[in-house]
């Protein structure tokens, strides 16, 4: 039971970056057209965000180390700390929430960026062109990246007060050998809110209610006079931040390194699929479904019968799902067939 | 020519609540031309949706030469001997006009599938000449080198039609194929059906231009509401009060 | 098509086999004439030549190629390691098993098009790589990858008593030109093959596929068996490419199998030019080449390049290009793919091809030249 309630949570929160990122693919390709395999770069870049908030707010210089005595010694000490003493400490110790905050305008600038300067010119292109170009701005995107912050993962740590882990199972009675990471469990909050925010956006506007016609029948609300294009602009923005804000938070859960992006990317290509392309609901649920699955894969009493199963878990059930249902869980039809 | 080629049995088609094919029979002998007229709606494309395998049939059969067709695939049904001419043109657009026409010519000498993946195209003399006697059929000779995706939207349907002449099909599905051309264009058309008509083929034609069905059928079936209210000579369904009320809504023909 | 001077094919092989065998000659004044590189133009053009056969002729765009040339490399270091150090087993097992692999994954694969097609494979690919990292390792040997071991049985070889022994053919070691020129071999074989299809009516049945896969049916084509048996043949071709990286490295590792792989293939033949018969090699020729050279260029050499300018702007031109090169290959190669996807979708031959037309406007059809013979006739 107690492993079991740890596998879900693993779950939920391995699919709730699953979700995220498929949720912003989802909307870029339901209501764009577009098939964007540079979404998991866009995930990447706010993974950077983080880790170079941090390295801003850790810019140190070296002073000389009082603790120690009986020889000279040095060491690097952030300005922040120099100016402002124990509430620099504390700013530092916050940088990823605090960048949570500076990463949406940066992440929608660059999203905003992205549509009109490139992928506009690629709506009227066949998929397999766009996937291509998308492709090439992916490989771009990370070895900027590479370039300026090298090969190696580079970690932006949690808030102190949050690194360890909580005593959930006391919590709810299930034993005190329950324990699960705060930020983890953060992120799944973080991710729940988010996904509900992006509904919510699209459910109860009338900018949100455009946008789903448009992805229903976009050529209908075409003729109806409104300015679709614009409002894809805003989506791409949109799709970019929460991908960005969900790169952001996974930061403290593993560093990132250039290449993150591709391996989310296949990932959340294979969440959408399974979801149905176009299916916002089904991107989530999806996310959410393959997590968990792939938790439980991962477990030793499953691996001891099926080895390897935690590898290929995700790929082998968007195999039968592709096969045994094209669309995809919630897909609709004639969607991306040809 | 009293021998049955196509016949369609009580065929029902439901799309939805929608019942677009409603009880439809229909018999088509050999070496007729055999054309299916009625309103907009009334299943006329339906109906060749389900003679080619596009569609199945919710109950109800279709024979072709004695033998099932429903059920079985595009492909097969084809390569049993039927062709049709799409509504809106379905050629390869991406290859010249005559490799357009020596792609259907080779589904016919070589089956739905072969793999001569070693053979020359260059060596292919006979099935070219042939290809090339097809196109001056509908004076497309001239081009032949040109891509098929760069004409215009009347010579794509020429195309289309030498495509399907080249198979030699026992049975050739006619759907609307003057729709949007101009004149000229029609009466080029008209002649080639023509043309066809003397070698035997059996055709089935859906068109609205009556100037062109009543110039080439030697049967007329009207279609309304999924199923056959009427059929009979042009001149009996020119008579036909039943016929001007249903589709031409009382005006003479 | 006959109207066409399309250029017989035996003087095509003939002008192909001299060009790509006295590569080791008139690559020298470019810096690429060394045996290292020349390998991997041999290899890589096999493999896109045969990639194009699937993506070139009938559109559908694979993710998972990468697994068949991993496929052939394991099966080439076990033919060494069991077997004998000779090449041409190991060939034909790579290619025989990359086959059967391709035929099951393709099988399935195709049951759907577009864009699901190209998941579905890779899907496949990834499972590949996953599991040749994890609980394949008695194959693959993990992380390590493959290696030759003096104590493998190899049971037609005679035991070596010192060192590793070297693949060869029949005696002749495979380190070097020889090993080059045993590459090339294939290559010619491959393009030969490759050229055949093209110009054969079964080519010709694949590209209608591509162009109006629906007409084909209703033109009586089965087409599933069509898109598989070209499927199979550009596995087969991955598995010959990665038994030829085995013949000239004997080791295989799982990174071969990575997506990004078959990406890199990808991009070869998109930036050669898709579906016409030489684009791939060019597009290999292109980015091997450059790889080579920009992968070597360092600040050093770059100081040295902008020697001429005042020190300030040298200095400037050096922070400009210095992410582009040396370790920074790969973002020019972003940019440079973005840029033809984008202006050239038809690759370099698209552009060739233009500043052709533009040069001989009157000529217009009756041009003999092979690209314009290839696309019109094969």
């Amino acid at each position: 039971m107690d492993t079991i309630f740890l596998q879900v949570l693993n779950g939920l929160d391995k699919g709730g970056a699953y979700a995220l990122i498929a949720l912003g693919l989802t909307l870029v390709f339901g209501t764009l057209g577009v098939v964007n395999f540079a979404h998991g770069a866009i995930f990447m870049l706010g993974a950077f965000c983080a880790v170079s908030f941090n390295q801003l707010l850790t810019m140190s210089k070296k002073v000389k180390d009082e603790s120690i005595t009986f020889f000279e010694a040095f060491k690097e000490q952030p300005y922040l700390e120099i100016w402002f003493g124990d509430t620099g400490t504390m700013i530092i110790d916050y940088s990823v929430p605090i960048s949570l905050v500076l990463a949406v305008p940066v992440m929608l600038v660059i999203g905003l960026v992205m549509e009109r300067g490139l992928i506009r010119h690629f709506y009227k292109r066949s998929h397999a062109e766009q996937i291509l170009f998308t492709f090439g701005m992916a490989i771009v995107l990370q070895e900027i990246i590479k370039s300026i912050f090298g090969a190696n993962p580079i970690p932006a740590p949690a808030p102190d007060i949050v690194s360890g882990s909580a005593a959930i199972g006391a919590a709810i009675g299930l034993g005190d050998s329950v324990v699960y990471p705060w930020w983890r469990l953060i992120y799944l909050a973080f991710a729940a809110i988010v996904i509900g925010a992006v509904f919510a956006f699209l459910k109860l506007t009338t900018f949100g209610m455009v946008v789903r016609a448009g992805i229903h029948d976009k050529e209908t609300v075409g003729l109806l006079g409104i300015n679709i294009e614009r409002r894809f602009t805003i989506i791409f923005g949109l799709a970019a931040v929460v991908s960005g804000l969900a790169g952001v938070m996974y930061a403290p859960i593993l560093p990132p390194d250039y290449h993150l992006g591709m391996d989310f990317l296949v990932l959340s290509f294979v969440v959408v699929v399974v979801g149905g392309m176009g299916s916002l609901e089904g991107a989530v649920a999806a996310g959410f479904l393959l997590g968990i699955l792939q938790s439980f894969a991962s477990m030793n009493e499953i691996k001891s019968i099926l080895p390897g199963i935690d590898q290929i878990i995700i790929y082998l059930v968007a195999v039968v799902i592709l096969l045994v249902r094209p669309r995809g869980l919630m897909g609709k039809k004639g969607v991306m067939e040809d | 020519m009293s021998n049955t080629v196509l016949e369609v049995k009580n065929v029902l088609k439901t799309f939805g609540g929608l019942k677009a094919l409603n009880d439809l029979n229909l018999t088509v002998k050999e070496g007729t031309v055999h054309a299916i007229i009625g309103p907009n709606g009334a299943g006329k494309s339906t109906m060749l949706n389900v003679c080619i395998g596009q569609l199945t049939p919710d109950t109800g059969s279709v024979t072709f030469n004695g033998e099932m067709i429903t059920g079985k695939k595009p492909f097969e049904i084809n390569q049993a001997g039927i062709s049709r001419v799409f509504q809106t043109p379905a050629i390869f657009e991406d290859l010249t006009i005559l490799q357009n026409v020596m792609v259907p010519a080779l589904a016919s000498r070589d089956g739905d599938f072969t793999f001569n993946a070693f053979k020359s195209l260059q060596k292919e003399n006979d099935l070219e000449e042939e290809a090339m006697k097809f196109l001056q059929e509908v004076s497309l000779e001239d081009q032949a080198h040109n891509l098929a995706g760069s004409m215009s939207r009347g010579n794509k349907r020429r195309l289309e039609l030498a495509m399907c002449l080249i198979q030699h099909p026992k049975l050739l599905l006619l759907d609307e194929p003057t729709a949007g051309m101009a004149r000229h264009d029609t009466n080029r058309t008209i002649d080639t059906l023509k043309k066809i008509k003397e070698g035997g083929m059996t055709k089935i034609i859906i068109e609205h231009d009556m100037h062109v069905v009543f110039s080439i059928a030697d049967r007329i079936s009207v279609l309304a509401q999924g199923t056959i209210i009427a059929e009979g000579t042009p001149d009996e369904i020119r008579g036909n009060p039943k016929v001007q009320e249903a589709y031409l809504g009382g005006a003479h023909l | 098509m006959n109207k066409l001077k399309m250029m017989p094919e035996w003087l095509i092989m003939v002008v192909f086999a001299a060009a790509i065998l006295t590569m080791p000659i008139w690559m020298s004044p470019l810096g690429a004439a060394y045996p290292d590189l020349l390998q991997k133009f041999a290899i890589f053009g096999v493999f896109a030549i045969g990639y194009n056969i699937l993506f070139g002729l009938t559109g559908y765009l694979s993710f998972g190629h990468a697994a068949f040339l991993g496929v052939g490399s394991y099966t080439a270091v076990w033919s060494f390691k069991l077997l004998t150090m000779n090449v041409l087993p190991a060939i034909f097992f790579s290619v025989l098993f990359a086959g059967v692999f391709a035929a099951i994954i393709g099988f399935i694969s195709l049951r759907r098009s577009g864009i699901y097609f190209s998941i579905l494979t890779l899907a496949f690919a990834q499972m590949s790589y996953n599991l040749a990292y994890s609980v394949l390792t008695p194959i693959t040997n993990g992380e390590t990858g493959l290696q030759l071991e003096r104590d493998d049985p190899r049971i037609f070889d005679t035991a070596v008593t010192e060192g590793l022994p070297t693949t060869e053919l029949f005696g002749l070691s495979m380190s070097g030109y020889s090993g080059f020129y045993v590459c090339a071999a294939f290559l010619i074989i491959a393009f030969y093959v490759s050229l055949r299809i093209f110009r054969s009516p079964f080519g010709l049945k694949l590209r209608a596929i591509k162009s109006n896969q629906t007409r084909m049916r209703y033109t009586g084509y089965s087409t599933r068996p069509y898109l598989l048996t070209a499927f199979v043949i550009s596995g087969m071709y991955a598995g010959l490419a990665g038994s030829l990286m085995a013949v000239t490295d004997p080791l295989a590792g799982a990174e071969r199998m990575q997506w990004t792989a078959s990406g890199e293939v990808v991009l070869m033949t998109i930036l050669g030019g898709v579906g016409t018969l030489i684009g791939p090699l060019l597009g290999v020729g292109i980015i091997k080449y450059f790889e080579n050279i920009f992968s070597a260029i360092n600040e050093t050499v770059l100081h040295g390049f902008f020697d001429f300018l005042p020190s300030w702007l040298q200095e400037f031109m050096v922070f400009i290009t210095s992410p582009f090169v040396g370790e920074g290959w790969h973002l020019t190669l972003g940019i440079l793919f973005m840029l033809i996807v984008a202006f050239l979708p038809g690759g370099i031959m698209e552009g060739i091809d233009k500043i052709k037309s533009k040069f001989s406007k009157s000529s217009g059809q009756s041009d003999d030249s092979t690209t314009e013979a290839v696309r019109e006739g094969a």
